[in-house]
Protein backbone atom coordinates (compact mmCIF):
# COMPACT_ATOMS: atom_id res chain seq x y z
CA UNK A 1 0.00 0.00 0.00
CA UNK A 2 1.91 3.07 -1.59
CA UNK A 3 4.96 1.69 0.09
CA UNK A 4 4.57 1.59 3.90
CA UNK A 5 3.57 -1.46 5.94
CA UNK A 6 0.65 -1.73 8.03
CA UNK A 7 2.63 -0.51 10.94
CA UNK A 8 3.64 2.90 9.33
CA UNK A 9 -0.17 2.94 8.35
CA UNK A 10 -1.73 2.00 12.14
CA UNK A 11 1.61 5.19 13.23
CA UNK A 12 0.43 7.72 10.59
CA UNK A 13 -3.57 7.66 11.34
CA UNK A 14 -3.20 7.20 15.17
CA UNK A 15 -1.07 10.39 14.79
CA UNK A 16 -3.53 12.25 12.79
CA UNK A 17 -6.09 11.24 15.12
CA UNK A 18 -4.09 12.23 18.56
CA UNK A 19 -3.22 15.53 17.10
CA UNK A 20 -7.01 16.07 15.81
CA UNK A 21 -8.96 15.53 19.05
CA UNK A 22 -5.85 17.44 20.93
CA UNK A 23 -6.58 20.42 18.67
CA UNK A 24 -10.48 19.66 19.04
CA UNK A 25 -9.77 19.73 23.17
CA UNK A 26 -8.18 23.05 22.69
CA UNK A 27 -11.13 24.65 19.76
CA UNK A 28 -14.32 23.08 21.51
CA UNK A 29 -16.60 25.52 22.91
CA UNK A 30 -18.06 23.36 25.35
CA UNK A 31 -16.05 21.86 28.63
CA UNK A 32 -17.71 18.88 28.58
CA UNK A 33 -15.99 17.94 24.98
CA UNK A 34 -13.36 18.68 25.69
CA UNK A 35 -12.66 16.33 28.26
CA UNK A 36 -14.33 14.03 25.75
CA UNK A 37 -11.61 14.55 23.54
CA UNK A 38 -8.95 14.33 25.15
CA UNK A 39 -10.21 10.86 26.46
CA UNK A 40 -10.31 9.93 22.50
CA UNK A 41 -6.34 11.74 22.79
CA UNK A 42 -5.76 9.31 25.24
CA UNK A 43 -6.96 6.23 23.22
CA UNK A 44 -4.75 7.18 20.55
CA UNK A 45 -1.48 7.48 22.73
CA UNK A 46 -2.72 4.24 24.15
CA UNK A 47 -2.66 2.79 20.55
CA UNK A 48 1.02 4.19 20.22
CA UNK A 49 1.67 2.41 23.14
CA UNK A 50 0.50 -1.02 21.56
CA UNK A 51 2.37 -0.18 18.20
CA UNK A 52 5.48 0.02 20.45
CA UNK A 53 4.81 -3.41 21.77
CA UNK A 54 4.32 -1.97 25.12
CA UNK A 55 0.83 -3.35 25.80
CA UNK A 56 0.93 -3.30 29.74
CA UNK A 57 1.59 0.30 29.61
CA UNK A 58 -1.37 0.79 27.05
CA UNK A 59 -3.89 -0.90 28.87
CA UNK A 60 -3.03 0.86 32.44
CA UNK A 61 -2.60 4.23 30.22
CA UNK A 62 -6.39 3.15 29.39
CA UNK A 63 -7.74 2.37 32.91
CA UNK A 64 -5.64 5.01 35.23
CA UNK A 65 -5.99 8.17 32.51
CA UNK A 66 -9.09 6.97 30.73
CA UNK A 67 -11.14 4.76 33.06
CA UNK A 68 -10.23 7.30 36.33
CA UNK A 69 -8.59 10.63 36.25
CA UNK A 70 -10.82 11.89 32.88
CA UNK A 71 -14.17 10.49 35.26
CA UNK A 72 -13.05 12.38 37.79
CA UNK A 73 -12.37 15.52 35.38
CA UNK A 74 -15.92 15.34 34.06
CA UNK A 75 -17.25 14.80 37.01
CA UNK A 76 -16.57 18.00 38.48
CA UNK A 77 -16.91 20.09 35.43
CA UNK A 78 -20.52 18.75 35.11
CA UNK A 79 -20.80 19.16 38.77
CA UNK A 80 -19.68 23.02 38.15
CA UNK A 81 -22.31 23.22 34.97
CA UNK A 82 -19.60 25.47 32.95
CA UNK A 83 -20.80 26.90 30.10
CA UNK A 84 -20.15 29.71 28.28
CA UNK A 85 -22.19 32.27 29.87
CA UNK A 86 -21.53 31.29 33.63
CA UNK A 87 -17.64 31.79 32.83
CA UNK A 88 -16.18 35.15 33.38
CA UNK A 89 -14.47 36.75 30.33
CA UNK A 90 -10.82 36.70 30.21
CA UNK A 91 -9.10 40.26 30.12
CA UNK A 92 -6.84 41.12 26.82
CA UNK A 93 -3.64 40.98 29.17
CA UNK A 94 -4.44 37.00 30.52
CA UNK A 95 -4.75 36.29 26.88
CA UNK A 96 -1.37 37.77 25.89
CA UNK A 97 0.41 36.74 28.75
CA UNK A 98 -1.24 32.90 28.16
CA UNK A 99 -0.13 33.09 24.34
CA UNK A 100 3.26 34.22 25.62
CA UNK A 101 3.66 31.09 27.94
CA UNK A 102 2.41 28.44 25.68
CA UNK A 103 4.59 29.96 23.05
CA UNK A 104 7.46 29.32 25.08
CA UNK A 105 6.65 26.33 26.14
CA UNK A 106 6.17 25.17 22.55
CA UNK A 107 9.78 26.68 22.05
CA UNK A 108 11.26 24.75 24.59
CA UNK A 109 9.51 21.56 23.28
CA UNK A 110 10.81 22.01 19.77
CA UNK A 111 14.16 22.94 20.92
CA UNK A 112 14.36 19.77 23.08
CA UNK A 113 13.03 17.75 20.08
CA UNK A 114 15.69 18.99 17.96
CA UNK A 115 18.36 17.50 19.25
CA UNK A 116 16.45 13.83 19.15
CA UNK A 117 17.90 12.71 15.80
CA UNK A 118 21.65 12.19 17.39
CA UNK A 119 20.13 9.91 20.05
CA UNK A 120 20.89 6.53 19.44
CA UNK A 121 17.64 4.64 20.68
CA UNK A 122 17.95 0.82 21.60
CA UNK A 123 14.78 -0.46 19.84
CA UNK A 124 14.76 -3.94 20.48
CA UNK A 125 12.22 -5.69 18.11
CA UNK A 126 10.66 -8.63 20.16
CA UNK A 127 7.13 -8.38 21.25
CA UNK A 128 7.95 -9.62 24.83
CA UNK A 129 9.50 -6.74 25.96
CA UNK A 130 6.25 -4.91 27.61
CA UNK A 131 4.84 -7.98 29.11
CA UNK A 132 3.90 -8.00 32.75
CA UNK A 133 6.81 -10.26 33.92
CA UNK A 134 9.41 -8.21 32.10
CA UNK A 135 8.28 -4.87 33.48
CA UNK A 136 8.38 -6.08 36.53
CA UNK A 137 12.05 -7.57 36.74
CA UNK A 138 13.05 -4.08 34.79
CA UNK A 139 11.04 -2.54 37.29
CA UNK A 140 12.09 -4.21 41.01
CA UNK A 141 15.31 -5.26 40.01
CA UNK A 142 17.36 -3.00 37.76
CA UNK A 143 15.19 0.76 38.74
CA UNK A 144 14.06 -0.35 42.26
CA UNK A 145 15.57 2.80 43.68
CA UNK A 146 13.35 5.16 41.25
CA UNK A 147 10.61 3.56 41.46
CA UNK A 148 10.29 3.16 44.93
CA UNK A 149 10.70 7.22 45.36
CA UNK A 150 8.13 7.67 43.14
CA UNK A 151 5.79 5.50 45.03
CA UNK A 152 7.02 8.14 48.16
CA UNK A 153 6.28 10.88 46.11
CA UNK A 154 2.84 9.62 45.26
CA UNK A 155 2.22 8.57 48.82
CA UNK A 156 3.10 12.16 49.68
CA UNK A 157 1.05 13.71 47.31
CA UNK A 158 -2.00 11.44 48.64
CA UNK A 159 -1.33 12.32 52.14
CA UNK A 160 -1.24 16.37 51.19
CA UNK A 161 -4.36 15.89 49.38
CA UNK A 162 -6.37 14.18 52.01
CA UNK A 163 -4.69 17.23 54.30
CA UNK A 164 -6.08 19.87 51.82
CA UNK A 165 -9.03 18.49 51.80
CA UNK A 166 -9.79 17.95 55.29
CA UNK A 167 -8.40 21.10 56.58
CA UNK A 168 -12.29 23.03 56.26
CA UNK A 169 -13.92 20.20 57.90
CA UNK A 170 -11.99 21.04 61.24
CA UNK A 171 -12.55 24.66 61.70
CA UNK B 1 -5.56 -17.67 7.34
CA UNK B 2 -9.17 -17.14 6.14
CA UNK B 3 -10.50 -20.26 7.68
CA UNK B 4 -9.19 -18.46 11.18
CA UNK B 5 -10.50 -15.72 10.06
CA UNK B 6 -14.41 -17.54 9.39
CA UNK B 7 -13.55 -19.49 12.89
CA UNK B 8 -12.94 -16.44 14.78
CA UNK B 9 -16.16 -14.33 13.45
CA UNK B 10 -18.40 -17.92 14.17
CA UNK B 11 -17.72 -17.22 17.70
CA UNK B 12 -18.27 -13.49 18.10
CA UNK B 13 -21.12 -13.96 16.61
CA UNK B 14 -21.86 -17.10 19.10
CA UNK B 15 -20.94 -14.70 21.96
CA UNK B 16 -22.99 -11.75 21.05
CA UNK B 17 -25.97 -13.83 20.83
CA UNK B 18 -25.50 -15.90 23.86
CA UNK B 19 -24.76 -12.67 25.78
CA UNK B 20 -27.83 -11.13 24.32
CA UNK B 21 -29.96 -14.57 24.53
CA UNK B 22 -28.85 -14.80 28.13
CA UNK B 23 -29.66 -11.17 29.31
CA UNK B 24 -32.94 -11.39 27.74
CA UNK B 25 -34.31 -14.59 29.40
CA UNK B 26 -32.42 -13.21 32.55
CA UNK B 27 -35.22 -10.52 32.71
CA UNK B 28 -37.56 -13.12 32.74
CA UNK B 29 -36.19 -14.87 35.55
CA UNK B 30 -35.76 -12.11 37.34
CA UNK B 31 -39.33 -11.76 37.72
CA UNK B 32 -39.96 -15.34 37.81
CA UNK B 33 -37.43 -15.08 40.94
CA UNK B 34 -39.08 -12.12 42.90
CA UNK B 35 -42.38 -13.59 42.16
CA UNK B 36 -41.17 -16.80 43.59
CA UNK B 37 -39.51 -14.68 46.68
CA UNK B 38 -42.58 -12.69 47.42
CA UNK B 39 -45.20 -15.47 46.49
CA UNK B 40 -47.03 -14.47 43.60
CA UNK B 41 -46.76 -15.78 40.03
CA UNK B 42 -45.32 -13.60 37.95
CA UNK B 43 -45.64 -12.63 33.98
CA UNK B 44 -47.37 -16.04 32.72
CA UNK B 45 -49.56 -14.72 29.89
CA UNK B 46 -47.26 -14.62 27.30
CA UNK B 47 -46.42 -18.32 25.98
CA UNK B 48 -46.48 -21.32 28.13
CA UNK B 49 -45.48 -19.91 31.87
CA UNK B 50 -44.69 -16.38 30.28
CA UNK B 51 -42.09 -17.88 27.74
CA UNK B 52 -42.20 -15.32 25.58
CA UNK B 53 -42.42 -12.46 27.57
CA UNK B 54 -38.73 -10.79 26.83
CA UNK B 55 -40.13 -10.98 23.03
CA UNK B 56 -43.14 -9.18 24.15
CA UNK B 57 -41.20 -6.52 26.00
CA UNK B 58 -38.18 -6.27 23.32
CA UNK B 59 -41.31 -5.21 20.68
CA UNK B 60 -42.90 -3.06 23.21
CA UNK B 61 -39.64 -1.37 23.54
CA UNK B 62 -39.18 -0.97 20.11
CA UNK B 63 -42.48 0.72 18.95
CA UNK B 64 -42.73 3.22 22.04
CA UNK B 65 -42.18 6.92 20.86
CA UNK B 66 -38.52 7.75 21.11
CA UNK B 67 -38.31 11.41 22.95
CA UNK B 68 -35.23 13.21 22.29
CA UNK B 69 -35.06 16.35 25.08
CA UNK B 70 -34.67 19.46 23.19
CA UNK B 71 -32.38 21.45 24.65
CA UNK B 72 -30.35 18.12 24.86
CA UNK B 73 -27.11 17.25 23.37
CA UNK B 74 -28.71 15.16 20.24
CA UNK B 75 -25.29 13.59 19.58
CA UNK B 76 -24.51 12.78 23.35
CA UNK B 77 -27.79 11.73 24.65
CA UNK B 78 -27.86 8.72 21.74
CA UNK B 79 -23.80 8.18 22.33
CA UNK B 80 -25.03 7.21 26.02
CA UNK B 81 -26.74 4.40 25.59
CA UNK B 82 -24.99 3.00 22.96
CA UNK B 83 -21.39 3.65 24.60
CA UNK B 84 -22.42 1.65 27.61
CA UNK B 85 -24.11 -1.43 25.62
CA UNK B 86 -21.36 -1.65 23.52
CA UNK B 87 -18.54 -1.88 26.51
CA UNK B 88 -20.94 -4.23 28.80
CA UNK B 89 -21.07 -6.76 25.28
CA UNK B 90 -16.90 -6.34 24.69
CA UNK B 91 -16.02 -7.82 28.49
CA UNK B 92 -16.99 -11.33 26.58
CA UNK B 93 -14.44 -11.73 23.91
CA UNK B 94 -11.81 -12.72 26.73
CA UNK B 95 -13.66 -15.20 28.47
CA UNK B 96 -12.95 -19.17 27.55
CA UNK B 97 -16.23 -20.29 27.12
CA UNK B 98 -14.87 -24.08 27.14
CA UNK B 99 -11.55 -26.22 26.50
CA UNK B 100 -9.76 -26.50 23.14
CA UNK B 101 -11.19 -28.97 20.65
CA UNK B 102 -9.64 -30.56 17.81
CA UNK B 103 -11.54 -31.11 14.28
CA UNK B 104 -9.53 -32.48 11.07
CA UNK B 105 -6.13 -32.15 13.07
CA UNK B 106 -6.47 -28.28 14.05
CA UNK B 107 -6.91 -26.76 17.77
CA UNK B 108 -9.72 -24.43 17.85
CA UNK B 109 -10.21 -22.74 21.26
CA UNK B 110 -13.62 -21.61 22.59
CA UNK B 111 -12.45 -18.35 23.24
CA UNK B 112 -12.27 -14.89 20.90
CA UNK B 113 -9.04 -14.32 21.95
CA UNK B 114 -6.59 -15.31 24.66
CA UNK B 115 -4.38 -12.21 25.24
CA UNK B 116 -2.14 -12.21 28.01
CA UNK B 117 -3.13 -9.00 29.88
CA UNK B 118 -6.79 -10.46 29.59
CA UNK B 119 -7.63 -9.15 33.46
CA UNK B 120 -6.22 -5.68 32.92
CA UNK B 121 -8.46 -5.74 29.52
CA UNK B 122 -11.17 -6.46 31.77
CA UNK B 123 -10.74 -3.92 33.96
CA UNK B 124 -10.29 -1.46 31.19
CA UNK B 125 -13.28 -2.44 29.69
CA UNK B 126 -15.07 -1.59 33.26
CA UNK B 127 -13.47 2.00 33.56
CA UNK B 128 -14.91 3.31 30.39
CA UNK B 129 -18.00 1.42 30.75
CA UNK B 130 -18.97 3.88 33.03
CA UNK B 131 -18.81 7.21 30.37
CA UNK B 132 -21.97 5.66 29.65
CA UNK B 133 -23.77 6.22 32.48
CA UNK B 134 -22.14 9.93 32.70
CA UNK B 135 -22.55 11.18 28.88
CA UNK B 136 -26.20 9.47 29.21
CA UNK B 137 -26.88 11.34 32.73
CA UNK B 138 -25.45 14.73 31.73
CA UNK B 139 -26.75 15.33 28.05
CA UNK B 140 -30.38 14.55 29.12
CA UNK B 141 -29.99 18.10 30.94
CA UNK B 142 -32.17 16.55 33.67
CA UNK B 143 -30.87 17.19 37.33
CA UNK B 144 -31.99 13.99 38.44
CA UNK B 145 -30.35 12.39 35.79
CA UNK B 146 -27.05 14.41 36.47
CA UNK B 147 -27.08 13.18 40.17
CA UNK B 148 -27.93 9.37 39.28
CA UNK B 149 -24.95 9.83 36.72
CA UNK B 150 -22.45 11.23 39.27
CA UNK B 151 -24.08 8.82 42.29
CA UNK B 152 -22.92 6.05 39.36
CA UNK B 153 -19.70 6.79 38.45
CA UNK B 154 -18.22 8.11 41.95
CA UNK B 155 -19.85 4.75 43.26
CA UNK B 156 -18.18 2.57 40.36
CA UNK B 157 -14.68 4.42 40.56
CA UNK B 158 -15.03 3.66 44.26
CA UNK B 159 -15.38 -0.06 44.43
CA UNK B 160 -13.11 -0.68 41.61
CA UNK B 161 -10.18 -0.17 43.78
CA UNK B 162 -11.35 -2.85 46.01
CA UNK B 163 -12.24 -5.15 43.42
CA UNK B 164 -8.72 -4.58 41.59
CA UNK B 165 -6.66 -5.25 44.61
CA UNK B 166 -8.65 -8.64 45.80
CA UNK B 167 -7.86 -9.85 41.76
CA UNK B 168 -4.05 -8.82 42.36
CA UNK B 169 -4.25 -11.48 44.93
CA UNK B 170 -5.86 -14.05 42.77
CA UNK B 171 -3.23 -13.29 40.13
CA UNK B 172 -0.71 -13.79 42.86
CA UNK B 173 -2.69 -17.47 43.60
CA UNK B 174 -2.78 -18.49 40.27
CA UNK B 175 1.04 -17.94 39.45
CA UNK B 176 1.39 -14.63 38.78
CA UNK B 177 -0.72 -14.89 34.84
CA UNK B 178 -2.67 -12.30 33.41
CA UNK B 179 -4.40 -14.17 30.71
CA UNK B 180 -7.91 -15.75 32.05
CA UNK B 181 -7.44 -19.20 29.82
CA UNK B 182 -4.21 -19.83 32.15
CA UNK B 183 -6.23 -18.88 35.25
CA UNK B 184 -9.06 -21.03 34.47
CA UNK B 185 -6.45 -24.11 33.22
CA UNK B 186 -4.56 -23.70 36.76
CA UNK B 187 -7.59 -24.87 38.51
CA UNK B 188 -8.02 -28.18 35.93
CA UNK B 189 -5.84 -30.45 37.84
CA UNK B 190 -6.08 -28.94 41.23
CA UNK B 191 -8.87 -27.37 43.56
CA UNK B 192 -10.95 -24.22 42.75
CA UNK B 193 -9.07 -20.87 43.74
CA UNK B 194 -12.40 -20.31 46.31
CA UNK B 195 -10.17 -22.70 48.22
CA UNK B 196 -6.89 -19.93 48.43
CA UNK B 197 -9.09 -16.52 47.79
CA UNK B 198 -12.30 -16.98 50.24
CA UNK B 199 -11.87 -12.94 51.86
CA UNK B 200 -10.67 -12.30 47.87
CA UNK B 201 -13.90 -14.17 46.41
CA UNK B 202 -16.56 -12.00 49.16
CA UNK B 203 -14.91 -8.59 48.14
CA UNK B 204 -14.79 -9.43 44.47
CA UNK B 205 -18.75 -10.25 44.96
CA UNK B 206 -19.80 -7.14 47.00
CA UNK B 207 -17.88 -5.46 44.17
CA UNK B 208 -19.17 -6.94 41.17
CA UNK B 209 -22.91 -5.78 43.09
CA UNK B 210 -21.77 -2.27 42.87
CA UNK B 211 -20.00 -2.41 39.75
CA UNK B 212 -23.24 -3.68 37.60
CA UNK B 213 -25.27 -1.49 40.11
CA UNK B 214 -27.68 -3.87 41.16
CA UNK B 215 -29.63 -3.97 44.23
CA UNK B 216 -28.25 -3.67 46.98
CA UNK B 217 -26.08 -0.80 45.52
CA UNK B 218 -28.47 0.49 42.79
CA UNK B 219 -28.70 4.07 44.21
CA UNK B 220 -27.94 5.53 40.11
CA UNK B 221 -31.00 4.61 39.62
CA UNK B 222 -32.89 5.26 43.22
CA UNK B 223 -36.88 5.96 42.23
CA UNK B 224 -37.43 7.18 45.66
CA UNK B 225 -35.13 10.20 45.31
CA UNK B 226 -34.31 10.42 41.79
CA UNK B 227 -37.19 10.06 39.60
CA UNK B 228 -35.46 7.08 37.79
CA UNK B 229 -31.62 8.10 38.38
CA UNK B 230 -29.94 8.37 34.82
CA UNK B 231 -32.14 7.27 32.53
CA UNK B 232 -34.51 9.51 33.46
CA UNK B 233 -35.18 11.43 30.37
CA UNK B 234 -34.84 7.85 27.87
CA UNK B 235 -37.26 6.35 26.08
CA UNK B 236 -37.98 3.82 23.75
CA UNK B 237 -35.11 1.34 23.20
CA UNK B 238 -32.34 3.99 24.28
CA UNK B 239 -34.20 3.16 27.71
CA UNK B 240 -33.73 -1.05 27.17
CA UNK B 241 -30.33 -0.42 26.28
CA UNK B 242 -29.79 0.83 29.34
CA UNK B 243 -31.55 -1.43 31.20
CA UNK B 244 -30.47 -4.46 28.78
CA UNK B 245 -26.93 -4.03 29.35
CA UNK B 246 -27.21 -4.40 33.01
CA UNK B 247 -28.33 -7.98 32.61
CA UNK B 248 -25.61 -8.28 30.17
CA UNK B 249 -23.10 -6.87 32.68
CA UNK B 250 -24.72 -9.38 35.18
CA UNK B 251 -24.05 -12.28 32.80
CA UNK B 252 -20.89 -11.76 32.21
CA UNK B 253 -19.55 -10.72 35.65
CA UNK B 254 -21.08 -14.19 36.72
CA UNK B 255 -18.90 -15.84 33.94
CA UNK B 256 -16.16 -13.42 35.22
CA UNK B 257 -16.48 -14.96 38.65
CA UNK B 258 -16.62 -18.31 37.90
CA UNK B 259 -13.68 -17.98 35.91
CA UNK B 260 -11.82 -16.65 38.46
CA UNK B 261 -12.56 -18.35 41.70
CA UNK B 262 -14.80 -21.60 40.61
CA UNK B 263 -12.76 -23.02 37.89
CA UNK B 264 -14.81 -21.98 35.10
CA UNK B 265 -15.17 -24.63 32.32
CA UNK B 266 -13.59 -27.34 35.03
CA UNK B 267 -15.60 -29.39 37.14
CA UNK B 268 -14.87 -32.17 40.19
CA UNK B 269 -14.22 -35.86 38.49
CA UNK B 270 -14.16 -34.07 34.93
CA UNK B 271 -11.09 -36.80 34.06
CA UNK B 272 -12.88 -39.80 34.95
CA UNK B 273 -16.33 -39.12 33.48
CA UNK B 274 -14.26 -38.14 30.08
CA UNK B 275 -12.31 -41.63 30.47
CA UNK B 276 -15.81 -43.26 31.60
CA UNK B 277 -17.85 -41.60 28.62
CA UNK B 278 -14.89 -42.69 26.47
CA UNK B 279 -13.79 -39.53 24.89
CA UNK B 280 -10.20 -38.78 24.11
CA UNK B 281 -8.71 -35.33 24.56
CA UNK B 282 -9.76 -32.84 21.84
CA UNK B 283 -12.63 -34.05 21.53
CA UNK B 284 -16.16 -31.40 20.66
CA UNK B 285 -18.29 -33.18 23.34
CA UNK B 286 -15.69 -32.05 26.17
CA UNK B 287 -15.98 -28.74 25.38
CA UNK B 288 -20.24 -29.01 25.02
CA UNK B 289 -19.87 -30.45 28.76
CA UNK B 290 -17.42 -28.24 29.55
CA UNK B 291 -19.50 -25.09 28.87
CA UNK B 292 -22.27 -26.76 30.40
CA UNK B 293 -20.37 -26.80 33.41
CA UNK B 294 -19.57 -23.55 33.03
CA UNK B 295 -23.11 -22.42 32.23
CA UNK B 296 -24.44 -23.92 35.19
CA UNK B 297 -22.00 -22.05 37.34
CA UNK B 298 -23.22 -18.41 35.95
CA UNK B 299 -27.15 -19.73 36.30
CA UNK B 300 -26.40 -20.24 40.06
CA UNK B 301 -24.45 -16.39 40.15
CA UNK B 302 -27.07 -14.92 38.49
CA UNK B 303 -29.90 -16.43 41.17
CA UNK B 304 -27.44 -15.05 43.81
CA UNK B 305 -27.77 -11.78 42.54
CA UNK B 306 -31.12 -11.75 42.47
CA UNK B 307 -31.55 -13.09 45.91
CA UNK B 308 -29.76 -10.51 46.95
CA UNK B 309 -31.81 -8.09 44.60
CA UNK B 310 -34.82 -9.07 46.43
CA UNK B 311 -33.81 -9.80 50.10
CA UNK B 312 -31.46 -6.29 50.96
CA UNK B 313 -32.63 -3.22 51.32
CA UNK B 314 -31.37 -0.42 49.53
CA UNK B 315 -27.85 1.26 51.22
CA UNK B 316 -27.89 4.92 52.33
CA UNK B 317 -25.27 6.58 49.65
CA UNK B 318 -22.84 7.71 52.82
CA UNK B 319 -23.16 3.86 54.02
CA UNK B 320 -22.31 2.80 50.10
CA UNK B 321 -18.83 4.79 50.26
CA UNK B 322 -18.12 3.80 53.62
CA UNK B 323 -18.49 0.24 52.89
CA UNK B 324 -16.01 0.69 50.03
CA UNK B 325 -13.49 2.73 51.25
CA UNK B 326 -13.22 2.01 54.92
CA UNK B 327 -14.51 -1.32 55.04
CA UNK B 328 -13.82 -3.15 51.58
CA UNK B 329 -10.36 -1.82 50.70
CA UNK B 330 -8.59 -2.42 53.88
CA UNK B 331 -10.13 -5.80 54.06
CA UNK B 332 -8.92 -6.38 50.13
CA UNK B 333 -5.35 -4.97 51.49
CA UNK B 334 -5.29 -7.40 54.40
CA UNK B 335 -6.31 -10.44 51.75
CA UNK B 336 -3.59 -9.32 49.60
CA UNK B 337 -0.66 -9.44 52.80
CA UNK B 338 -2.65 -12.84 53.40
CA UNK B 339 -2.40 -13.95 50.12
CA UNK B 340 1.15 -13.10 49.48
CA UNK B 341 2.18 -15.26 53.28
CA UNK B 342 -0.29 -18.14 52.39
CA UNK B 343 1.27 -17.78 48.58
CA UNK B 344 5.10 -18.07 50.03
CA UNK B 345 4.80 -21.01 52.33
CA UNK B 346 3.00 -22.72 49.51
CA UNK B 347 6.09 -21.88 47.66
CA UNK B 348 4.54 -20.41 44.96
CA UNK B 349 6.63 -17.24 44.91
CA UNK B 350 10.63 -16.78 43.97
CA UNK B 351 12.31 -14.38 44.87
Amino acid sequence: MLGYTITQWLFGILSFLAIMFGLLVVFSRNPVSSVLYLVLTFFCIAGHYLLMNAQFLAIVHVVVYAGAIMVLFLFIIMLMNLNEDSEPQKTWLTKIIAAVAGGMMLFVLVGSLKGSEQLSLSVSGSPQIGLVKNLGQVLFKDFLFPFEIASILLLAALVGAILIGKKEAKS
Amino acid sequence: MISFIIYKFIVCVVVFGLSLGVAAYATLWERKFAAFLQDRVGPDKAGWHGILQPLADGGKMFFKEEIIPNVSNRFLFILGPSLFMMTALMTGSVIPWGADFTMDGKVYSAQITDINIGVLYLFGVVSVGVYGIMIGGWASNNKFALLGAIRASSQMISYEIAMGISVIALVITSGGTLSLREIVGQQDAGVANIVWQPLGFLIFFVCALAETNRAPFDLPECESELVGGYHTEYSSMKLGLFLFAEYINMFISSAIMSSFYFGGFNFPFAAELYSAMGLEAGSFWITLIGFGALFTKIFMFICVFMWVRWTLPRFRYDQLMNLGWKILIPLSLLNLAITVVVEFFRGNLHF
